[in-house]
């Protein structure tokens, strides 16, 4: 018998019936389909070939358009808002540059699976191909990095191509989905016909698991002496954190989330073992690998998480769920793979455990005493720590200092390095999405932007960009956007004059021989460069320098009641190293403490 | 291991980049890729041999269900299926040479589409282990140049 998949087919829905609209040009046709998806906000960076829709986009009174100070902070912006809210992103480029500005965006979109939606005005439809002024194959460019993308080749298709956008965007597992459109097409003009539904024969982001696999799961729970939990992203994608507090408190299976899970489980809960991982806990990484029976949900065991792929958690049984068939027995060959949405599956599970009987409890988790009393002693021995000193302000000590005074209440973005390890480590999180992190492509400079864009659809949450000096300055002029358009986001730098990951790994695997990772004035080694205060001020931000430690907490203060954007630039040591860490393709109990 | 898979997909443009992008990206090699119209003008099939172990199929299929422009993927694991190749090759000839190659030609059922003086253009259909011998056989008289089309299959079924 030839192995034939079932064809993709969506699920016939009531008879809506499409709408007609006026006539009017492409671009006003587009601006309308953003509205009617419900779209608020959009980052934006004009210039020749999108410059039509920007003009429609005066005439919106629905849609805020904020202008970035470069494309990349205008699309980290996008994804800021998305993962804050969950809602769709929009950002808009011009072609070309603008385009290809956008283009680490939708990288760090795509590998964090991010819902997105990308716009890029192209050169006349004519002109393409011709090597035209600002053209650049922006469709062949994104291929690899997005969930789907589109040319608009016909006025006539806007409505149904946004429409489906936003759609395959934000369904199954999301993604970014980019839409170029030749600036003839923004210009022609016609009486747009929005469909009442998208009809996507090859697309079915809907995945349920069936009760088989749900009743084997609960099966092997039932064996299980030394269970834990290592969820991820795809909880937070699937808004399944409530399901998942609920299934871990009737099954009292301890919790260990990804860097990109971090929030789905709140880590004040007895049973969180923070996250896993080079830079996770002891605990959660013995508890995972030492498992009996690992429940993996929502993750894509990747090499950050797990070393050596096939040491990883080798003695334990593996279930997998997860809504991207693509994942399943992909990096690790698993016992049992579920392909579902996993908020179903949790819920599915929920249900099957209530009529077996096993009832949720809320505290005195007793179920697993030895295996409990193992996961303690590896949290005495081995908990998160630092060696705090007198006055020389230590970074991890910023970051406990910022958790207690807004209570673990912030939202919290990061750029990349050793400060968005220590981020991870030392706040402590209690809700879903509340730590926006570029997890998967590793993207400097995302931190600020991020925060812009949290901020924007958050305005009554505080946000707050715990950064690195270098990753700081990749996106420096979104300070710019901030002012301009009063958004009170708010930048910590831990400021060590270096790339303090990269000095870490000079250290470890380099003989500390430094290799360009000096961000400083080497002829004037004392001053400190850049001056971010200087900086700001030239941007009409608030921001302060923080030398002592005595300074820190009545600084943080001032930072957290401004009302406005503002800039602390606190001096760290860089010689501090993030640990625990498990050196690249290692396992567990090579772990550096 | 050699797969074949045949992929109907939406028959709209950039799709055999999508397609193509997806096994570079990932490492995945392609033997040969065949795409033409289907009975609905609105799709096209793929017919591609894939060379890989189960574990990269697996990957190759799920990567190609995840493309939003694929519709149905049938992968050929096993004989139940029916697969044809055509090539045009072009042999040397001479006055001694040119009747034992239209007498092979003859018992392949390959037809001469092409006479010039010193060589012949030849069409021939199979399976690909009745086009391999073919070429074998042609390799003596000097073979100067191949066109293949891929193979393309279709599934056994009433």
């Amino acid at each position: 018998m030839a192995h034939k998949t079932a064809p993709k087919s969506s699920k016939s829905r009531v008879k809506a019936q499409p709408e007609r609209g006026p006539v009017m040009e492409g671009s006003d046709i587009l601006v309308s389909c953003l509205e009617r998806e419900g779209v608020d906000t959009i980052f934006a960076y004009p210039g020749g070939c999108s410059m039509p829709i920007h003009q429609a986009l005066t005439r919106s009174k629905k849609i805020r358009t904020i202008l970035p100070r470069h494309e990349q902070g205008g699309v980290f912006a996008a994804e800021g808002f998305a993962r804050a809210t969950g809602r769709v992103g929009v950002v808009m480029a011009t072609s070309g540059p603008g385009a290809t500005n956008l283009i680490t965006g939708i990288a760090d979109a795509f590998m964090d699976s991010t819902p997105l939606v990308a716009i890029t005005g192209q050169v006349p439809s004519y002109m393409i191909g011709k090597g035209a002024f600002q053209e650049t194959d922006v469709f062949g460019l994104t291929l690899p990095i997005v969930k789907h993308n589109y040319l608009i080749l016909d006025v006539n298709d806007i409505p149904r191509v946004v429409k489906e956008a936003f759609h395959i965007a934000s369904t199954g597992r999301p993604g970014p989905v980019l839409i170029d459109i030749p600036k003839n097409v923004q210009q022609a003009r016609t009486q747009p016909i929005y469909p009442a539904k998208v009809n996507l024969r090859g697309y079915n982001p809907e995945q349920f698991a069936d009760d088989v696999a749900l009743n084997e799961v609960i099966g092997l729970i039932k064996q299980a002496k030394n269970p834990m939990i290592y969820c991820g992203g795809g909880i937070l994608s699937g808004h399944a954190s409530d399901e998942l507090l609920e299934f871990v408190e009737r099954t009292q299976i301890p919790v260990a989330t990804t860097l990109m899970g971090i929030g789905c489980f709140p880590e004040t809960h007895p049973l969180s073992l923070k996250w896993l991982g080079m830079h996770g806990t002891v605990y959660a990484n013995n508890a995972v690998n030492e498992a009996d029976l690992l429940l993996a949900i929502g993750v894509r065991f990747d090499d950050r998480v797990t070393g050596k792929v096939e040491k990883f958690a080798e003695h334990g049984t593996i279930v997998h769920i997860d809504i991207d068939n693509s994942e399943l027995n992909k990096n690790k060959i698993v016992k049992l793979p579920i392909l579902s949405d996993v908020k179903y599956a949790l819920n599915r599970l929920n249900q099957l455990l209530d009529k077996s009987g096993q009832k949720r409890v809320k505290s005195n988790f007793a179920k697993y005493p030895d295996w409990f009393k193992q996961i303690d002693a590896w949290k005495r021995e081995f908990p998160l720590g630092f060696k705090d000193t007198e006055d020389m302000i230590q970074p991890q000590h910023v970051i406990r200092t910022l958790c207690e005074m807004t209570k673990g209440e912030a939202i919290i973005t990061t750029g990349v390095g050793q400060h968005q390890m220590w981020a991870g480590q030392h706040y402590t999180f209690t809700h879903p999405r509340t730590f926006l992190t570029s997890a998967g492509l590793g993207s400097m400079g995302y931190g600020f932007p991020a925060a812009m864009g949290a901020k924007v659809a958050c305005p009554d949450r505080q946000v707050i960009d715990i950064d690195g000096d270098g990753s700081f300055l990749m996106n420096v002029q979104e300070l710019a956007t901030a002012h301009v358009e009063g958004i009170a986001a708010k930048a910590i730098i831990l400021n060590n004059q270096h790339l303090g990951m990269v000095v870490q790994w000079e250290d470890k695997f380099y003989g500390s021989n430094r290799g360009h990772t000096f961000l400083g004035d080497p002829r004037d080694l004392k001053r400190i460069y850049p001056d971010y205060v200087q900086i700001c001020k030239g941007f009409g931000v608030p921001c302060e320098r923080v030398l002592h430690k005595k300074d820190l907490r009545a600084a943080i203060q001032r930072l957290l009641d401004s009302k406005e954007c503002y800039v602390l630039d606190v001096m760290v040591p860089y010689t501090e190293h993030v640990l625990p860490m498990i050196p690249t393709n290692m396992t567990y109990k090579d772990v550096i403490v | 291991m050699r797969h074949t898979i045949s992929v109907l997909v939406e028959n709209k443009f950039g799709v055999l980049t999508r397609i193509a992008g997806l096994f570079s990206g990932r490492g995945f090699n392609i033997d040969t890729l065949n795409v033409g119209p289907t009975l609905d003008p609105s799709t096209s099939r793929m017919t591609i041999v894939v060379r890989g172990d189960d574990k990269t199929l697996d990957q190759v299929v799920k990567q190609l269900n995840k493309l939003v422009d694929v519709i149905e993927i049938t992968d050929f694991r096993d004989g139940e299926y029916v697969d044809r190749e055509l090539m045009m090759v072009r042999v040397q000839v001479n006055a001694k040479s040119r009747a034992e190659i239209m007498q092979i030609c003859d018992i392949f059922r390959a037809k001469i589409i092409d006479v010039q003086h010193a060589n012949v253009a030849i069409e021939i259909t199979g399976n690909e282990s009745k086009i391999t011998k073919f070429l074998f056989l042609m390799e003596s008289f000097g073979i100067i140049d191949i066109t293949r089309t891929g193979k393309v299959a279709m599934a056994r079924k009433e």
